[in-house]
């Protein structure tokens, strides 16, 4: 399952960001960790793409990297027209602020000893602001992400909640008027009432600022929520690709169908197994399976999945899976 | 799992109108605001709310974790299979722990010890309640480990937490809790630290365990999906206080209380639409060491009136169902989302 290749990549010629064959590892004492294999993705204007899966599976390495911190392995990234990759430090800075990421812990991004018009104009210090007013562009921003100026203009962070920090970190990367905007599990560490207030102003943002949104996360349905399309991840690898759009229906890859039946719901207790439920341990990045990286928990897996690894292919209009093994 | 021949059993665990009180610089912080709860053997009841909503402090003091000192004030009384737990000597208490209640904590990586092997945190406890001998104690201690679903327990007895994955020393954590066999087992956001689908075999072994123990457990959980899933009953808590309770079902079907309605609403749901705007709660929890008078919900809540902003209102039985009772001068009548459409 777990595999590669660049089939779900579309010809359009507009494209807000573009991947191609990002490999992001990490040498360690003892090997390397190869947090993320060959992963393409394309991403067209005003459209979210979540990319969904569990801890470890390489997907906020996978951001980071887009946003050249540190810069991949090898790969491609180009945010519009300019290629990040292999630009000089100087000029690479300067094209990067067309893109911004919302991290997840929204009280350790922002500096505790600055006050709120500081952390959010950080950005226009450094490139220069043009406009005229750099006080009410500050309060209008803050305003566009629901907090009153006048209260929090001259707080500092820890005189604010959770959710009222992401929101400035949110206010903040608006500032630099981006096109891409890359958000690293913006709502897990939040309570579920504070999670909709921000994941509502996350989806209002994008259509007045006319953004595009790579949205990492690992609840499948804050993801299916957000998004135009899912990208779901398995160490480093892609499982799937396909439009949000009814998916818990359509999934085909079987470690997407796992990730479904995860979501606790209601019939939980009648559904589950009797009897001691046996563990089962993620395969080490370290040392990832051969072929198919999902096959060690895969309920379909073949001898072939060992031996080859799987590409994308499309299976309906949209939806590309990685599987030797499953039909449309 | 059922209710029904549930209710014929004597309660393991009384909790009556009880209070947590923190004394901090800030002032008096009352996480706990008046709680009652009752729990049979074999019943399984969910203590779901937002963080600060006081449901984890209370999980504690029902065990006597946190007990009267110079910096807290509890009151109220906790029956702890016939024991008042806050009126007992700590010695005593300290024999309730273990072997009438156990406590599966939230953050499987800080409560292990990192310099004792995994085997020593099993056989501790064993040796200190059953006073067996080392080599019964290690011989229990595989067989918990196989109960919990960890493979080749042997080996794993001899290595230390860092060398297993957050949901292994989960599986241990809860095999410490059922050691001595517990009648009352506490699990505070077991899975809140696990990935997905590690969450779902944390609570599937939660749950068949207590089936096949006869246990009682209490979940507190932020998860209302975990919760809806795998509890008898429900306690919905907000700022301290519980502001709803019932049957899991009848609760989730046909919310009364609009903080338990807005809580459900504001949950991405999978079979929701790309780009669903959510129904969120505007404004935050309230600080508790300045709680708003009245109705510790009415500040965030739309239908709030003169009343619910001076009069703290009272957990009142809503008749036609068995142990539903909702804190609120205006319920929802018929469900929740009807009431919000037509408002």
């Amino acid at each position: 399952m777990a595999g590669s290749g660049t089939a779900h990549l579309r010809s359009d010629d507009q494209r807000a960001l573009t991947v191609e064959n990002l490999v992001v590892e990490f040498p360690v004492s003892g090997g390397t960790v190869h947090a993320v294999s060959d992963l393409s993705i394309d991403l067209l204007p005003r459209e979210t793409l979540g990319i969904l899966g569990e801890s470890g599976c390489g997907k906020s390495s996978a951001g980071r990297a887009l946003m050249q911190l540190p810069s991949p392995t090898s790969g491609n990234v180009r945010l519009g027209d300019v290629e990040l990759t292999g630009l000089k430090p100087k000029a690479m800075r300067e094209a990067r602020a067309k893109m911004q990421m919302i991290m997840q812990d929204p009280v350790s991004a922002l500096n505790p000893r600055r006050k709120v018009k500081d952390l959010v104009a950080e950005g226009l210090e450094i490139w220069g602001f043009s406009g005229e007013d750099r006080a009410k562009f500050i309060d209008d921003l803050l305003r566009s992400v629901g907090l009153d100026p006048d209260v929090v203009r001259d707080r500092r962070p820890h005189e604010l909640s959770g959710g009222q920090c992401q929101r400035v970190c949110i206010a903040r990367s608006l500032a630099m008027d981006p096109d891409v905007l890359i958000c690293d599990e913006p709502v897990s560490s939040l309570d579920v009432s504070v999670q909709a207030q921000v994941l509502n102003l996350l989806e209002e943002t994008r259509e007045r600022y006319d953004l595009s949104m790579i949205f990492i996360a690992h609840d499948v349905a804050v993801v299916k929520n957000i998004s135009d399309r899912v990208m779901v991840m398995y160490l480093g690898k892609t499982c799937e690709v396909i439009p949000s759009d009814g998916m818990e229906n359509k999934a085909l890859h079987p470690y997407t169908k796992l990730l479904l039946t995860s979501v606790p719901s209601a019939s939980d207790a009648a559904a589950a197994p009797s009897g001691p439920v046996k563990a089962v341990e993620l395969p080490s990045p370290l040392n990832p399976p051969s072929g198919c990286r999902f096959r060690t928990r895969c309920p379909l897996a073949t001898e072939q999945c060992a031996a080859e690894e799987p590409q994308l292919r499309e299976m309906r209009p949209g939806q590309f899976v990685a599987c030797h093994n499953v039909e449309a | 799992m059922s209710a029904n021949n549930v209710s014929e059993k004597a309660p393991i665990l009384v909790a009556e109108d009880l209070r947590t009180v923190f004394h901090t610089p800030r002032g008096d912080v009352r996480a706990v605001d008046g709680v009652s709860l009752t729990l049979r053997p074999g019943e399984t009841l969910g203590l779901v709310g937002e963080s600060g909503s006081g449901k984890s402090v209370l999980g504690r003091t029902l065990m006597g974790l946190i007990s009267n000192d110079s910096r807290t004030t509890i009151s109220g009384k906790v029956t702890l299979a016939g024991n008042d737990v806050h009126a007992m000597k700590r010695a005593a208490r300290r024999k309730l722990w273990g072997t009438e209640v156990a406590m599966v904590f939230q953050d499987p990586m800080t409560s292990l010890n990192p310099v004792k092997r995994v085997g020593t945190h099993l056989t501790e406890a064993l040796r200190y309640h059953l006073k067996c001998s080392r080599k019964e104690a290690t011989d229990r201690a595989v067989e918990l480990l196989k109960q919990v679903g960890i493979p080749e327990p042997a080996r794993r007895m001899t290595q230390y937490p860092h060398e297993m994955s957050g949901g292994m020393r989960q599986r241990v954590v809860i095999a410490m809790a059922l050691a001595c066999d517990p009648r009352l087992l506490i699990a505070d956001e077991p899975t809140t630290a696990l990935d997905v689908t590690v969450q779902k075999q944390i609570l599937d072994l939660l749950g068949s365990l207590t089936a096949e123990r006869d246990m009682a457990t209490i979940l507190v959980s932020h998860d209302l999906g975990a919760i809806a899933g795998r509890t008898d009953r429900v306690q919905v808590m907000y700022a301290g206080r519980t502001v709803e309770q019932g049957l899991t079902r009848e609760v989730f079907d046909s919310a009364r209380h609009p903080y338990t309605d807005a809580l459900l609403a504001s949950i991405p749901q999978i079979e929701n639409a790309p780009h669903t705007i959510l129904r969120a709660i505007d404004g935050s929890p309230p600080d508790m060491a300045r709680p708003p008078a009245g109705c510790r919900f009415a500040p965030r809540c739309k239908f709030a009136d003169a009343t619910c902003t001076s009069q703290l209102p009272q957990l009142e039985k809503v008749a036609g169902s068995e142990g539903r009772a909702v804190a609120c001068y205006h319920p929802l009548q018929i469900s929740g989302t009807h009431r919000m459409e037509v408002s």
